[in-house]
């Protein structure tokens, strides 16, 4: 089978609209969090990565006309055609489009919305993205909970593995609504303070807006030189429990050890990993259960959510992207929020950003439903 | 109606106008098929369609009691828009603003997906899909990307919808040997006939 890459990338977030500003922030320490006190998001004061919408709004003007789309839209037009544009890739029909999202354009339900329920349907969204580039093909929409943005790197190799396509192009998002965060806070996951992955005194999570996107593709030319290579690949079902992680790891480890399998790597051979770490209890102790079991505890790890918040189905991208900047500038960022060990197992948390030769990497995720992705890339050296 | 290979398992007889709506279906349909199973109770409508329907398949297959690859390539095009408008309905108002977790918990497609490998002790490939209409060629090519690259034994895929009062499931199991050849025009002529 030929070699899949990761291509062109862009991230849309609190900490910046481009990669470079995004990527300058994280390395400086700086946080996309923030507290909020609005009563028509959420009943009590809560804290979350927002994007301000006009300032998505003066932006998306500049390319389109910005009353037709819904923020969310707005925000992945944007991530996407930054990406498309730096391809310079024809649409033809050898190119797909993969969209990643939990909830898409839930906050069309709202009954004050501006916008028809119908926008709420997935292949609405879809449709909407399609158009506006011109893509040939109709728009594959995953929605996978936690682990759709990194299924959705997994997608595209596959598709492109079958000879479908040539280049697929990515893009993710998801909004902070008041449907995720009543959601959140009726399961009581919801921390009013910056998250603390991994952290002794972790209380629960933060929910991050972002947009992301990426071109993954089979064609070696042009290439970033932040590029990666996708070496292995792998989701595995909990079969445990819909809401809880499983108490032994159990999908995260059989995930990781068939993406090694395929990648044809030891654990030792990993030199970063990028984890999922969304600061509630049960999850990162899960993960660092699996981790001790798959004997990555020396591993250095972080998780970005106190950069982000957890941005849902756009996390696995997100977190992707910002694990091939860190392995092209060689630099290994801080776990934002981790001050002391706070899990059973001896894991190795980046406490501050330490510079190291970085070949590979290792991304991971886990969502409701009981789903485990685990993804490996390597550096191209480009 | 619940067939199997084409063959009619359960027919709904509507007594009254109404009576063949999604609860009552389903509830006669897990009846008749015996189908014992508590935590059936809990689920939202679109996992209790999922479920039902890939245990017609599975049940027959003689499961390993302790685990099985059988990737879950699913499909729709309401995703779980069904739960969503119930969760929205819970937080609309300020008044009677009451959230549910077993309810949020739903507002998921690929939940029916965990469901499915809970019962069925399934550790394997889960993606679930969303598009405008059954697409043939999509399921086909991943369900072929997961068999060749060995990453699955199986692969149980189809398309399993549920919007307001309609609502249908079509899945099938494919493997390296069968009747049926794996091909994008079979599957959709197969879903067709439905």
């Amino acid at each position: 089978m030929g070699k899949t890459f990761i291509s062109y990338n862009n991230i849309l977030s609190s900490l910046g609209f481009d990669n470079e500003t995004v990527v300058e922030n994280i390395s400086k320490g700086k946080s996309g969090l923030a507290k909020f006190d609005d009563a028509s998001l959420l009943p009590e004061p809560f804290c979350a990565s927002m994007i301000s919408s006009e300032k998505v709004k003066n932006e998306f003007n500049k390319i389109g006309d910005a009353s037709a789309f819904t923020k969310l839209e707005q925000m992945m037009l944007l991530s996407l055609k930054n990406v498309v544009d730096a391809s310079k890739i024809p649409l033809n029909e050898n190119v797909g489009l993969i969209i990643s999202t939990t909830k898409g354009n839930i906050d069309v339900l709202e009954k004050d919305s501006n916008f028809p329920e119908s926008r709420a349907y997935l292949s609405e969204l879809g449709k909407t993205i399609q158009h506006f580039f011109g893509f040939k093909n109709e728009a594959i929409i995953l929605s996978n909970a936690c682990v759709s943005g990194i299924l959705a790197i997994s997608a595209a190799k596959r598709f492109i593995s079958e000879s479908k396509y040539d280049h697929v192009f990515i893009t993710s998002g998801d909004l902070v609504t008041k449907f995720i965060l009543s959601g959140f806070n009726s399961f009581q996951a919801l921390s009013a303070e910056p998250c603390k992955p991994y952290d002794k005194n972790r209380v629960g999570i933060n929910l991050g807006e972002v947009a992301a996107s990426a071109l993954v593709t089979s064609s070696e030319k042009n290439l970033p030189k932040e590029a990666v290579e996708i070496l292995g690949d792998a989701t595995c079902n909990d079969a445990n429990h819909i809401s809880g992680p499983s108490r032994t790891g159990e999908g995260l480890f059989r995930s990781v050890k068939a993406a090694l399998k395929e990648a044809n790597l030891n654990a030792k051979e990993i030199d970063y990993i990028s984890a999922h770490g969304t600061a509630t209890p049960f999850n990162d102790e899960m993960e660092a259960i699996a981790f001790s079991r798959l004997e990555m505890q020396n591993v250095p790890l972080n998780s970005l959510k106190g950069y982000f918040g957890h941005t849902l189905g756009a996390s696995g991208l997100l977190e992707t992207i910002v694990g091939m900047h860190s392995m092209e500038k060689n630099i290994l960022f801080s776990s934002k929020g981790f001050t002391e060990l706070g899990v059973s197992k001896n894991i190795n948390i980046i406490k501050t950003n330490t510079p190291k030769t970085l070949n590979t990497f290792l991304k991971t995720a886990s969502g409701f439903g009981g789903c485990n992705t685990a993804v490996i890339f390597k550096k191209t050296n480009n | 109606m619940v067939s199997l290979n084409g063959n009619v398992l359960f027919s709904e007889v509507p007594i009254t106008i109404g009576a063949e709506d999604f609860s009552t279906f389903i509830k006669n349909a897990y009846k008749f098929l015996q189908t014992d199973y508590s935590k059936f109770f809990k689920m939202d409508n679109l996992s209790k369609l999922a479920f039902l329907a890939a245990d017609v398949l599975l049940k027959k297959e003689n499961l390993n009691e302790e685990e099985n690859n059988i990737a879950l390539i699913f499909s729709n095009k309401a995703s779980s828009l069904d739960t969503d408008r119930k969760h929205q309905a819970a937080i609309e108002n300020d008044a009677e603003y009451f959230p549910s977790p077993a309810v949020f918990v739903y507002t998921l497609p690929n939940i029916c997906l965990g469901e499915i490998s809970i019962k069925h002790r399934l550790y394997s490939e889960n993606s679930f899909f969303i598009f405008a209409r059954f697409n043939a060629e999509h399921l086909q090519l991943y369900a072929n990307s997961l068999l060749r690259s060995g990453k699955a034994e199986k692969v149980l895929c189809g398309w399993v919808d549920l919007d307001e009062n309609s609502y249908d499931a079509f899945l099938y199991l494919v493997e390296k040997q069968g009747e049926i050849e794996h091909k994008t025009e079979e599957i959709t002529r197969l879903y067709n006939i439905l």
